[in-house]
């Protein structure tokens, strides 16, 4: 089975190359893709239902060199539900892209570039070594940067260019800290690593825990940190916004669990620290929200709001705690790419985010209303949707570790995350169009939109259902993966057992 | 040896910084790229002390240089070699659209700048500079 | 655009040599200074030599392939070395090698990191021609962008640009104005 492992970032490569090829053939483009990333979302699937089998968690080496000298590639429970949630994102995207024509159609690169991307994804979750991490990164944000700019118009690159350079100030900083992290252990293996920062002054792990946090905190979205992020999605096509909302930010997440779980000890962790940016990224996140007339801004900033959960289950650093940041994480990205593909629906329809400048929509078009609706209620944490059960996982870690104050918090901003769903759902759905838009609506009819948006669209969203009707199994895996990644000698021994 | 490099990469960091900080893309990109360079080098000399004999033909060495920062650094250089060339792109295409490559405040940030200081009360005003806006630029 | 007769001739002698020797670089790098991206990079200094005697079409006719498809098949060349091993049941980018004396040429050590090499070489080189093309021509405004270009002659500025967002702005504010004049909450759920 250890040989599956690489082929999530293989294959998506040797799909790129294949597209590069055929750029003249847009058909061509989109089966390679469609294929491609179809068998990744297959392949995802079988890795994790292996991973009963083979401890919990299956490791290769590249190149077949053993593990503290070569790369390791590690699949663990963590790893995999996001290898599966994101596959499964990256192909409702790649089909809605492909509805919405827009930079798909008229961008020879769009395929080719968004299966790199694809390809750093993977190679972000699976990667077991803290450089080729970076390099992961930086494949998943080139790839990025190019497609939020895909199309150069002027806001694209005005808004895009912010990305790009916060973007490379973090990566230059993670260069810094890992040069800093070699010079102290020689070692850049995440499991060996995590056995030898211990050695290191408590302040000296301090200081790397803390400069960790700040580089993948740039890239989350984390307080005070965010400030690029909803500057620069909205910009972006449709299409481009929803994968970035759903996943980029959460892989950032990812990055930020599974640093500061393994290499850290229990007692170096900033853990209140992390529990004070968790309450602040919430508040700050809604408060944003809040303020903002353009439902895609208004989505952007709920990001950040929800990364504050995710963070917060991490600060506890208990069993439930960490469950509860692993079952928001996946959950949230299905949720966000589902919102902001409906956003894209709206914009199709109606001409236009603004709130003010839209309306009635509940008439013209109530299959995205209902498309919305559902991940809305999901997202504020109504039962009994699946954003329930990770919002009441998380309140109860909370509660479990005594943290009141921060889930008084939480409490709060689930509230006025209700309240700013509400107000996209009274801008948008309800009342009369304020004018008759400028653009009439192109195509769609009664679904609303070109029938693979509304399609891709709806699989996901029942996809976020799915994850409420099958909650309690999701949540034991989420558990078992929690157990695993806070006893580290789990992933310690098996990266460094010797191969056969 | 090493205090030198590491001071050359503290200026470099300092000026790549201070370029980052402006608002022309092209300075922008040439931060971007000492910044990187900073970085580079300090992944060089994490690998320890200069005067090493290389990991070829080991005929009674007993201590030879770590390869492995060189070819994280070696990695590293390629990655920021690829990103300026898209930076350059980018700066290239802001120049196409705008013949400038001043990069300028966020459209929603200025609206609720302006929010603030436009009162409702001044709003007729506004319309009527608004009309004379558009009627320029019908003309 | 003027040529000039000395750097063509020389061009025409240097291009090809280049060439050789980043050949020889991609081939030497299994286990002496070179490899595929030192070679690629030599060959991309020899393409920058035909951009000095040429310009871009110079570049373009350079080779017989578009710089598209060289960077696909350096990619796929290097993506399908590396996933080969899997096929055959080993880790990713394992590798192996063949050693054989061919009379004359004396031994030679085949490994199978060359491919991957090749691979990184063309993308390299296909990366580099693609960059000529992109900011080689003589640059100009590009004509898809319409409104937003200024006229042909006249000095553009910044706040011509911003005038367009303002607009907007006022458009928006115009709205807030109109609403509260019908004394009804605006839609978002806010009154100016």
């Amino acid at each position: 089975m250890s040989g599956l492992v690489a082929v999530p970032i293989v294959a998506p490569l040797i799909a790129a190359a294949l597209s590069i090829l055929v750029s003249r053939w847009r058909n061509a483009q989109r089966a390679i893709s469609i294929v491609t990333l179809g068998a990744l979302a297959v392949i995802a699937v079988v890795l994790v239902l292996d991973l009963d089998d083979s401890g919990g968690i299956i490791v290769a080496q590249a190149g077949g060199w053993p593990a503290p000298l070569g790369i390791s590639l590690v699949v663990d429970r963590l790893s995999g539900i996001m290898l599966v949630t994101s596959a499964a994102m990256l192909l409702g995207v790649l089909v809605y892209s492909i509805g919405h024509g827009g930079v798909e159609r008229t961008q020879a690169a769009f395929h080719p570039v968004y299966l790199v991307l694809a390809a750093g994804v993977n190679a972000s979750l699976v990667t077991g070594d803290l450089f080729n991490l970076f390099v992961s990164f930086e494949m998943m944000l080139v790839a990025s940067y190019v497609l939020i700019t895909m199309g150069g118009q002027r806001e694209r690159i005005r808004s895009g260019m912010t990305y790009v350079v916060i973007s490379l100030v973090a990566s230059t900083f993670f260069v810094v800290v890992l040069a800093l992290l070699y010079a102290s252990t020689g070692t850049i293996n995440m499991a060996d690593l995590a056995g030898r920062i211990a050695q290191l002054p408590d302040g000296v792990q301090l200081m790397f825990a803390l400069s960790l946090l700040a580089v993948f905190g740039i890239k989350a979205g984390l307080f005070p940190l965010f400030s690029w992020l909803p500057d620069s999605y909205p910009a972006a096509a449709a299409p481009v916004t929803a994968i970035f909302a759903g996943l980029l930010t959460k892989i950032g997440v990812y990055a930020i669990i599974r640093t500061q779980v393994l290499l850290f000890d229990p007692d170096v962790r900033p853990a209140s620290l992390l529990l004070v940016v968790a309450a602040l990224t919430m508040a700050v996140g809604v408060f944003g929200a809040i303020a903002q007339n353009d439902v895609k801004r208004i989505l952007s900033f709920h990001i950040v709001s929800q990364i504050g959960y995710m963070i917060f289950g991490l600060a506890l650093f208990t069993v439930a705690g960490v469950a509860a940041a692993i079952f928001y994480t996946f959950n949230n990205i299905i949720l966000k790419t589902t919102l902001l593909m409906t956003s894209g629906l709206m914009e199709r329809r109606g001409g236009s985010t603004r709130l003010l400048r839209s309306g009635g929509m509940i008439r013209t078009a109530p299959l995205v209303g209902l498309l919305f609706a559902l991940p809305a209620l999901s997202l504020a944490g109504l039962p009994p949707f699946g954003g329930f059960v990770a919002k009441f996982s998380v309140f109860d870690a909370g509660v479990g570790s005594r943290e009141w104050a921060v889930v008084a918090v939480a409490v709060l901003v689930s509230l006025m995350t209700m309240y700013s769903m509400n107000k996209i759902w009274s801008g948008v759905f309800w009342g009369e169009p304020e004018q008759p838009s400028e653009h009439e609506p192109r195509d769609g009819g009664r679904l609303g939109g070109p029938v693979l948006m509304v399609a891709s669209t709806a699989a996901l969203v029942v996809m976020g259902l799915a994850v409420m009707i099958w909650a309690r199994p999701l949540f034991e895996f989420t558990e078992r993966a929690a157990i695993e990644l806070l006893d580290r000698r789990v992933y310690i021994d098996a990266v460094l057992r010797p191969t056969p | 040896m090493s205090v030198l490099v590491a001071f050359i990469a503290a200026v470099l960091v300092s000026t790549g910084t201070w370029l980052l900080l402006q608002r022309r893309l092209s300075r922008i990109i040439v931060g971007v790229g000492l910044l990187g360079h900073a970085a580079n080098l300090l992944l060089v000399v994490s690998g320890g002390r200069r005067g090493r004999a290389p990991l070829v033909d080991l005929d009674g060495v007993e201590v030879y240089s770590d390869p492995l920062p060189q070819a994280l650094a070696l990695t590293a250089i390629v990655i920021t070699f690829g990103i300026t060339v898209l930076l350059l792109g980018i700066g290239f295409r802001a120049w196409q659209v705008d013949q400038d490559d001043v990069v300028e405040d966020e459209l929603e940030d200025r609206y609720l700048a302006r929010r603030l200081e436009v009162d409702p009360d001044i709003a007729d005003e506004v319309e009527a500079e608004r009309a004379q806006a558009a009627e320029e630029g019908r003309r | 655009m003027r040529r000039s007769v000395v750097v063509d001739t020389s061009v025409r002698v240097l291009f090809l040599s280049i060439l050789v020797l980043s050949l020889y670089f991609l081939f030497a790098g299994h286990n002496q200074p070179g490899g595929g991206f030192v070679g690629g990079l030599v060959a991309g200094a020899a393409i920058a030599l035909r951009y000095v005697a040429g310009g871009v079409d110079e570049v373009r006719s350079a080779l017989p392939l578009r710089a598209q498809t060289l960077l696909g098949l350096g990619l796929l060349v290097a993506a399908v070395t590396a996933a080969v091993p899997i096929a055959l049941g080993h880790d990713v980018l394992d590798h192996a090698y063949v050693e054989t004396t061919l009379g004359a040429l004396g031994d030679i050590k085949a490994t199978s990191a060359l491919p991957f090499d090749i691979g990184v070489y063309l993308v390299v080189l296909g990366l580099i021609m693609m960059m000529f093309e992109a900011f080689g021509d003589e640059i100009s405004f590009d004509e898809t962008i319409g409104e937003f270009s200024p006229e042909p002659g006249q000095t553009p500025t910044a706040p011509a640009s911003m005038e367009m967002y303002d607009l907007d702005l006022f458009a928006e504010l115009a709205e807030r104005r109109r609403l509260s004049d019908r004394h009804e909450g605006s839609p978002g759920g806010e009154r100016p």
